[in-house]
C-alpha cells in the first residue's frame, strides 16, 4: 500500500499578517512556517496507517526552497520520504496538476491532504486532483479506516455526520478529529536527515489566476453586550448606532 | 563547531583577553534540526503541560506528573545527554543546554526534568562503570525509571561534605548499609532511582550510591508545601538500613564530593539556559497583556513607564541568551579538543565542564537573577492581576523564586566564581597577577589619551569592555593583595567582585553577540539587537561603578583609595546612551512581534 500526503507550507496561526509590493505580496518577514494544520492532521492518520498496515508513505510540497524544513518536518514525523515540486504555488489548480503528474507516475492507493489550507483556504486541490485522475475525492473526512480495500469514511456535513465507504484508491482532505497531531520526537527528528528528499521539476500548467491585490479584514470594533430582556434598548441601538434598521 | 579557527580561551580568561565576535557561538546560529527539536519540545508544553498547569501544581492526581514525564520519554526528550549505544540521543552539550532553555517554559515540570537529566542521570553517566551504565542509562534515557539526586540534609545544605548519612559494609562486604535522613529532594515522589551521598565509616568526604527503590528501607514525609514550582515532587527522604549491593557504589570510596560538585557544576550552567524559557514566556505574556489593557482610553503599551519594562525584559533576557550560549559551545569546543587529543570520552568532558566552571557559575547566578527581574516586571505591567493566581503572572512569580536558591545559592556561587578564579591564578593557571599589576602601574602613570576609531559599530562599547576588565584587575588584584587568606571570609567583597566579573561577561557577551550576527544579517536587521547592547552595556557599567566602589571602600583608605576612586572613574567612562529612545525602540518592535521576537 502506498499513502502520499500532500502537505502545504503556511505561516504559522498567530502571524501577523502584512503585504509589501503595493498589497500584492505576502510579507514573509518574521513570519515562522508550518505545516497546514488540516494537512498536519492527515499526516498524522497517514503514519498511523503506515504502522498499522505496513504501508509507504510519501509526503509532497509544491513549494520553492524555503518549505524544505517543512518537509523535513513531515519526515521527522514519520514519512518515509518526501517530493518537493520546485515551483511557487500559484493557484488550486497549478499545484493540482502538480500533485496529479506525480500521482500518475507513481500509482498511490490513498492521497491524503487537509481540508484546506490556512493561508488561502481555497479548499479546491483535492476536488481537482481527483477530477484530474478520476479517482473519488471526499471531503471533509474527521474518520478514516481501511479494511481490505475499502475505505470506511465519516465526513462532516450540515448539522450532521455522514457516513460513507469507497473503494481504493481515493483522495480525501482531511479535517479534525481524524488522529491527533504529532509533535516529532528526537529520534525522528535525527533520522530526518538521511531520508531521501527529492526534488523535482514542475509540469507545465496554465497560471489561471493573477493577484490583483490584497486587502486586510477590518480591525474588530466594539461590542455592546444587551441584556436578553432589554429587547427595546437592543432596538434602538440598532436603529440609532448601528444604524440597520 | 569553530574548533579549527577558534582561538582557545580558558575559563575565566575573559576578564584578562579579548575575544573576537566569530569565535563565539550565537544562538541564532542553531541549525534547522536543533531548531526543530526545540520546536518539538514547545509543543510538548504546549500541548501536555500548559492546559494543565493547573492540575499539575494541584498535586491531586498523583499519576499526572508521571504520565507527563513518560510522554517526554517517548519524544527523547529525557535522553538528550545520554549516549545512543544507551538508547539516548547523544546530543551535543550545547543542544542539551537549548532543550534546558525550552524546557524552562513549562513551569514546576522545568525542575523534574532537571532533577532527572541532569543531577539524577549524570552521575551514572560521567562516573558509572559499564555495567553500571549499561544497567541504567537505558532505562533513564527513555523515562522507564525516573531518576532524583540525595545530597542536601537538614544540616548539611551548602555545606554538603558535612552530611551525616552513613554507609557501612556488611561482614560479607557484599552491601552497604545506608542510614541517614535526605532533604529537598526534587521527584523523591516518583523516583526509581536515588543518587544518594553517604559517609562511610569516618571519611572525610561522602561516597556516591545508586540505589533502587526496591531495595527497600526508603521511607518519605508528606509532599513540602513550598511557595513556588508546587507540582514537582519535593520530599525528605529517610534511608533506614537500606541494603545496597556493593557493586552500586559509584566512582571510588570518598569521590562522592567530588562527583556532587561536578556535577552541580553542569547543572549550574543548565539552569543559566534554563531560565530562558521562562522569561521568554513571561515577556510575551507581558506583550500581550498590555497591548490589550486599555487604561485613560488607550493601551497600557502606549505609555513610557510600560515600554520600559518590557523592553528591560527582554535587554537582560538577550544578553543572558548570548552568555549561555558562548560557554556552553565553549565547553562543547573543549569537550571536542580534549577528545581529539586522545584523551577518554567522560574524562574529556568532565575537564571541559570544570575549566568553564567560573562561567557556569556566572550563567547560574545571571541567569536566576534575570529571571526574577523578569517575572517581577511582569507582574508589574499586568497590576492588580499580576497579583491574581487567576492570571499566569503569579504562578511565574512565586515559581521563578527558587532558581537564586538551588543548584548552589547565589551567594554561594558568587564566592566560588571569584574563589576558583583566585585559586587558579596562585596555582598559575590563569595570568591573572602580571595584568593586575600593569593596570596597578597604569593607575599611577599619566593617562593614554589616545582616541579610538568610532566609526566601525561597537569600537567604542568594547573599548570599554576593555576598561572594564581593567576595573576588575585593579580591585580583584588590590582585594588580593590587602586582604590574602583573609579574602574569603570579607564575603561582601567577594560578591562585589563576583558582580563585576557577571556584569563583565554578560555585557561582552551581549556585544559579541550581536557583532556577530550584524555580520550574518547586516547592521539594517539587528537595529535593536545593536540597542539591546549597548543599553546593557550602560546598565553594567553602573553596576559596576556600584560594586567597585563599595569593595574598595571596604578595604582601602586615604591616599590608596583615592587612586583607586580615579582609576574607577578613568575605567567607566563612557558616552551618554539615551537609555529612554532605546528603550522605546526596542519595546515598539516588540510589540509590533506580539512577543519576545529575539530568538
Amino acid at each position: 500500500m502506498k499513502i502520499l500526503v500532500c502537505i502545504t507550507h503556511v505561516p504559522d496561526t498567530t502571524s501577523k499578517i502584512q503585504f509589501t509590493d503595493n498589497n500584492t505580496k505576502f510579507d514573509k518577514n518574521g513570519v515562522q512556517f508550518i505545516i497546514g494544520p488540516y494537512d498536519d492532521y492527515a499526516l498524522a492518520r497517514a503514519v498511523e496507517l503506515k504502522e498499522s498496515l505496513g504501508a509507504s508513505l510519501t509526503v509532497l510540497n509544491v513549494g520553492e526552497a524555503e518549505t524544505e524544513p517543512t518537509l523535513r518536518k513531515a519526515l521527522a514525523i514519520g514519512a518515509d520520504d518526501a517530493i518537493r515540486i520546485n515551483a511557487f504555488p500559484t493557484d488550486a489548480l497549478f499545484v493540482a496538476k502538480q500533485i496529479a503528474s506525480i500521482a500518475k507516475e507513481n500509482n498511490y492507493d490513498l492521497i491524503l491532504m487537509g481540508r484546506e489550507s490556512i493561508d488561502f483556504n481555497g479548499g479546491m486541490v483535492h476536488g481537482m486532483v481527483g477530477e484530474l485522475l478520476g479517482m473519488p475525492s471526499i471531503s471533509p473526512v474527521m474518520k478514516l479506516d481501511i479494511e481490505g480495500d475499502t475505505v470506511k469514511m465519516a465526513r462532516e456535513i450540515e448539522g450532521g455526520k455522514e457516513f460513507l465507504e469507497a473503494k481504493l484508491p481515493l483522495i480525501a482532505g482531511c479535517q479534525e478529529p481524524i488522529a491527533e497531531w504529532k509533535i516529532p520526537n528526537m529520534r525522528g527528528i535525527m533520522s530526518a536527515r538521511t531520508k531521501p528528499l527529492n526534488v523535482v521539476d514542475p509540469v507545465d500548467s496554465e497560471i489561471a489566476t493573477d493577484v490583483t491585490t490584497f486587502q486586510l479584514p477590518p480591525a474588530k470594533g466594539s461590542v455592546t453586550l444587551v441584556d436578553k430582556d432589554n429587547v427595546e434598548e437592543l432596538v434602538k441601538l440598532l436603529k440609532n448606532e448601528a444604524k440597520v434598521l | 563547531m569553530n574548533t579549527i579557527t577558534k582561538q582557545s580561551i580558558n575559563g575565566g580568561e575573559f576578564l584578562i583577553k579579548d575575544t573576537a565576535a566569530q569565535d563565539i557561538f550565537i544562538f541564532e546560529e542553531f541549525s534547522e534540526e536543533q531548531k526543530m527539536m526545540a520546536q518539538a519540545c514547545q509543543d510538548f508544553i504546549d500541548t501536555e503541560i500548559h492546559p494543565k498547569i493547573e492540575e499539575i501544581d494541584s498535586m491531586k492526581n498523583p499519576d499526572l506528573v508521571p504520565s507527563i514525564f513518560k510522554k517526554a520519554g517517548e519524544l527523547g526528550l529525557l535522553g538528550i545527554s545520554v549516549p545512543e549505544e544507551f538508547n539516548g540521543m547523544g546530543m551535543s552539550f550545547n543542544t542539551s543546554m537549548l532543550i534546558a532553555d525550552i524546557i524552562g517554559g513549562a513551569g514546576s515540570f522545568s525542575t523534574t526534568y532537571g532533577a532527572h537529566t541532569g543531577i539524577g542521570t549524570l552521575p551514572i553517566l560521567y562516573y558509572g562503570n559499564e555495567a553500571q551504565k549499561s544497567k541504567y542509562l537505558p532505562k533513564l534515557a527513555t523515562g522507564e525509571w525516573a531518576a532524583c539526586y540525595c545530597l542536601t540534609e537538614p544540616d548539611a545544605g551548602s555545606d554538603a561534605n558535612s552530611g551525616k548519612t552513613k554507609a557501612v559494609l556488611t561482614e560479607d562486604g557484599k552491601h552497604y548499609i545506608i542510614n541517614g535522613q535526605k532533604m529537598w529532594i526534587s521527584n523523591a515522589g516518583f523516583a526509581d532511582i536515588f543518587i544518594v551521598f553517604a559517609k562511610i565509616e569516618d571519611d572525610k568526604n561522602l561516597t556516591a550510591f545508586i540505589v533502587e527503590k526496591d531495595f527497600g528501607g526508603i521511607t518519605m514525609n508528606e509532599e513540602e508545601k513550598k511557595m513556588g514550582i508546587k507540582g514537582s515532587s519535593t520530599r525528605q527522604v529517610f534511608f533506614n538500613d537500606c541494603k545496597v549491593p556493593a557493586e552500586n557504589l559509584l566512582s571510588e570510596r570518598g569521590n562522592g564530593f567530588k562527583i556532587a560538585v561536578n556535577i552541580l557544576n553542569i547543572g549550574r550552567i543548565k539552569l543559566g539556559a534554563g531560565v530562558l524559557g521562562g522569561c521568554r514566556t513571561v515577556a510575551s505574556y507581558a506583550i500581550k497583556y498590555s497591548s490589550e489593557r486599555k487604561q485613560f482610553g488607550v493601551s497600557i503599551n502606549t505609555f513610557g513607564a510600560i515600554k520600559q519594562k518590557l523592553a528591560e525584559m527582554a535587554i537582560r533576557t538577550y544578553a543572558c541568551e548570548a552568555l549561555c550560549y558562548r560557554a556552553g559551545q565553549d565547553i562543547e569546543d573543549r569537550m571536542a579538543a580534549l577528545a581529539a587529543e586522545g584523551m577518554e570520552d567522560t574524562e574529556a568532558k568532565l575537564k571541559a565542564l570544570e575549566q568553564f566552571a567560573i562561567e557556569a557559575a556566572i550563567a547560574k547566578v545571571h541567569g536566576s537573577e534575570v529571571l526574577d527581574y523578569v517575572v517581577d516586571q511582569g507582574v508589574q505591567v499586568y497590576g492588580g492581576m499580576g497579583y491574581s493566581a487567576d492570571a499566569p503572572m503569579e504562578r511565574a512569580y512565586r515559581d521563578a523564586r527558587i532558581s537564586r536558591i538551588y543548584e548552589g545559592t547565589n551567594e554561594i556561587n558568587r564566592m566560588l566564581m571569584v574563589g576558583m578564579l583566585l585559586k587558579r591564578a596562585m596555582k598559575g593557571e590563569i595570568n591573572l597577577f602580571e595584568p593586575a599589576m600593569a593596570v596597578g602601574n597604569e593607575l599611577t602613570a599619566v593617562p593614554s589619551f589616545e582616541t579610538i576609531d568610532t566609526s566601525e559599530l561597537f569600537a567604542s562599547e568594547k573599548d570599554v569592555i576593555k576598561k572594564l576588565k581593567k576595573v576588575f584587575l585593579m580591585v580583584g588584584g588590590k582585594a588580593a593583595m590587602a586582604l590574602q587568606d583573609k579574602i574569603e571570609s570579607e564575603q561582601e567583597v567577594m560578591m562585589s567582585l563576583a558582580d563585576v566579573m557577571i556584569e563583565i561577561y554578560a555585557a561582552e557577551s551581549a556585544i559579541l553577540r550581536t557583532e556577530k550576527l550584524v555580520s550574518l544579517k547586516g547592521e539594517e536587521a539587528c537595529k535593536q539587537q545593536i540597542a539591546m547592547s549597548q543599553v546593557y552595556l550602560f546598565e553594567a557599567i553602573e553596576k559596576i561603578q556600584t560594586a567597585a566602589k563599595e569593595a574598595i571602600a571596604s578595604f582601602t583608605k586615604g591616599d590608596e583609595q583615592k587612586v583607586m576612586l580615579m582609576g574607577l572613574k578613568r575605567w567607566t567612562k563612557s558616552d551618554l546612551v539615551n537609555t529612554k529612545e532605546l528603550r522605546r525602540q526596542i519595546a515598539d518592535y516588540m510589540i509590533e512581534k506580539g512577543s519576545y521576537p529575539f530568538s
